[in-house]
């Protein structure tokens, strides 16, 4: 197992390649001169704490996550019925609205199924062989979750833009990357790039290459290895990968705002609308957007939960 | 070229060493077509940042770097981060506490709210924020009667910052504490040490690499987070401006080489804290044989 880790959100990381095995055994303190001799607890009492206290902790972490967590989400949908649901569906059925969503999709569509390819293709080149420099490549391929979006659009606009290492022979060639869909897509396959290989790759690596070893020994070929043997073993956490990718993808803000151009109906994505909208004091409009890009988050935690008990009842039969 | 390059090392690497150990095919094609898609994408854009800030002069670099504009937003995205991982590392140690430990009404859902900040896109989380800490909001309202003013100042910065922040210590955590052995409080408690002692001389010290990391993660995201900390900000320079924000405000003025130089900056910055985690996460593994 690697060491390496990086800036993904932790749930992202299965729980099969979670260090948290690692990390859970610690040196106890062995500290005599503390312990005072008192009347042993009663067996029950052993692991938890008086009544009061319970409670204090409990309510800490309710109203903190209510207040952090809850009433945001809440305000994204009371805003954008704020004027009644007319006015919210005719937000929605704005041209600008209909092109943004449009163009979301296009764009998560371009880079998902890039990513999904490559993500594939990197976790069989590092979970089926054994080669110096694994932990390296890992963390390369984990570099983007460290990046600042801002810095993800940044790099794009240094090789693209008109004072880019490319922009004057792309200005020749009349081609254009900045400010179009291209570019577009291309910062959201940086940020979304590690999302199926991080899913993949401490799956397969628990699953080894004995399954795949017999089918060849049979006399199946690479590819029909692959399809019957690798893919339906992975399938479920190849979907956990490209649900958190798309769910990135649809969302991301920073990266895709720098490499725009925020040109009016055609290369707004829904993000960037909602901030358009927002500025311009169209709050409804705003929320409108915002709350599909809610809607979707909810219903991507709800797939992700569904996924990982798939994936812990995989693991558990494949571990009898 | 990167291609031709890469392919030919995976395949010296295929005759080599994998040969004896792997007879499954396609190593030469599947890793030459991962370290060109990585270049391509990833390694070849960014070496073009480092290329951008060697056209520098180290005085100009410097000159940009230790402008008081931009100075004064590293301080803001760094301070306020930090102020904020602290937020996260305190709260979240009793979110995992309550969610782990205890049952109670709703947990299950709690559980999975604590996710929200990663799947929320964080122009969302602006606006939403926004609108609720702004003076008419619902918990602006009630705070500024208080006379505290939240949005377009620091502290709804520091706000957004603790938000998107959430999910990191209680996820990094949440799996050590539910595996921690209950023999080891057992055996403190039945040697007499109080619950208080337990707890802080015996559970949370097996916590701490967990802890630590959960701490630098959250760290590094709110320094390098743009979408749900502008809109709250106010944005005012040199004083609610933080540094990605400069680096789009330089983009759009075409000062190429500014943007370049503070966005080198960070990166180092989250370079080192990448290197940080790691070596928490190996004195973590270390910890094992030593018990």
């Amino acid at each position: 197992m690697s060491t390496e880790t990086t800036l993904l959100p932790p749930t992202t990381q299965l729980r099969t390649y979670a260090p948290s095995a690692d990390l859970t055994v610690a040196s106890l303190p062995s500290r005599r001169e503390g312990v005072r001799p008192q009347a042993p607890p009663s067996p029950q009492n052993l692991r938890t704490e008086p009544g009061p206290v319970r409670f204090i902790i409990i309510a800490l972490a309710v109203s903190f996550l209510t207040v952090f967590v809850v009433l945001p989400l809440v305000v994204v949908f009371a805003s954008a019925f704020s004027k009644g649901v007319m006015a919210y569906l005719s937000a929605l059925a704005e041209p600008e609205a209909l092109s943004a969503i449009r163009l979301t999709l296009l764009v998560a569509a371009i880079s998902v199924s890039l990513n999904l390819v490559f993500g594939v293709i990197a976790a069989w080149a590092i979970t089926k062989f054994e080669f110096s420099g694994k932990t390296t490549l890992i963390t390369l391929i984990d570099l983007p979750f460290s990046v600042s979006p801002v810095i993800s659009g940044l790099v794009f606009v240094l090789l693209f833009g008109a004072q880019g290492f490319f922009g004057t022979w792309l200005q020749a060639h009349n081609v254009h990357i900045l400010f179009a869909v291209p570019g577009i897509a291309l910062a959201t396959i940086f940020v979304t790039f590690p999302f199926v290989a991080r899913a993949l790759i401490p799956l397969m690596q628990e699953q080894g290459t004995q399954e795949e070893e017999a089918a060849i020994s049979l006399g199946a070929s690479g590819l029909q290895t692959f399809f019957r043997v690798t893919l339906p073993n992975i399938k479920w956490g190849l979907l956990y990968g490209v649900l958190l990718c798309n769910a990135r993808a649809m969302g991301e803000f920073g990266a895709v705002s720098v490499v725009s151009g925020h040109i009016r109906g055609e290369t707004n994505t829904m993000p960037l609308l909602v901030e358009i909208l927002y500025n311009e004091y169209q709050f409804v409009a705003s929320f409108a957007i915002a709350s599909l890009l809610a809607m979707l988050a909810l219903i991507t935690l709800v797939v992700k939960t569904i996924l990982e008990r798939r994936l812990d009842e995989g693991q558990i039969s494949s571990d009898d | 070229m990167w291609a031709n390059l890469s392919t030919a090392q995976a395949g010296g690497i295929v005759s080599t060493e994998v040969a004896r150990r792997s007879t499954l095919p396609g190593f030469g094609l599947t890793m030459g077509l991962t370290l060109t898609w990585l270049s391509v994408i990833i390694l070849i854009p960014l070496a073009g940042l480092f290329l951008r800030t060697f056209e520098l002069s180290l005085d100009q670099f410097w000159g940009i770097v230790t402008s008081r504009r931009t100075l004064n937003a590293l301080k803001i995205s760094f301070g306020l981060s930090f102020a904020a991982a602290l937020v996260n590392l305190l709260m979240g140690t009793i979110i995992v506490w309550a969610l782990v430990r205890y049952r109670f009404p709703g947990r299950r859902l709690f559980d999975a709210i604590v996710d929200i900040p990663f799947a929320l896109p964080t122009a969302v989380a602006g606006v939403a924020l926004t609108q609720l800490f702004a003076q008419k909001g619902w918990l602006g309202g009630p705070l500024a009667e208080l006379g505290i003013k939240v949005a377009f100042t620091p502290v709804g910065i520091f706000v957004a910052m603790v938000f998107i922040g959430i999910p990191f210590v209680v996820r990094t955590v949440q799996p050590v504490l539910i595996d921690l052995d209950p023999e080891i409080e057992e055996a403190a408690a039945s040697l007499g040490a109080s619950r208080w002692h337990t707890v802080f001389r015996v559970i949370l010290p097996s916590l701490i690499p967990a802890l630590l990391t959960g701490f630098a993660l959250a760290f590094a995201r709110a320094v390098g987070e743009y979408g749900s900390v502008i809109f709250i900000a106010g944005n005012l320079p040199n004083v609610s401006e933080i540094a990605p924000l400069l680096i789009v405000i330089r983009l759009s003025e075409f000062r190429y080489a500014d943007a370049t130089a503070i966005a080198v900056v960070m990166l180092m910055a989250s370079f080192i804290i990448i290197f940080a985690v790691n070596r928490l996460q190996r004195w973590a593994q270390t910890r094992i044989p030593a018990h």
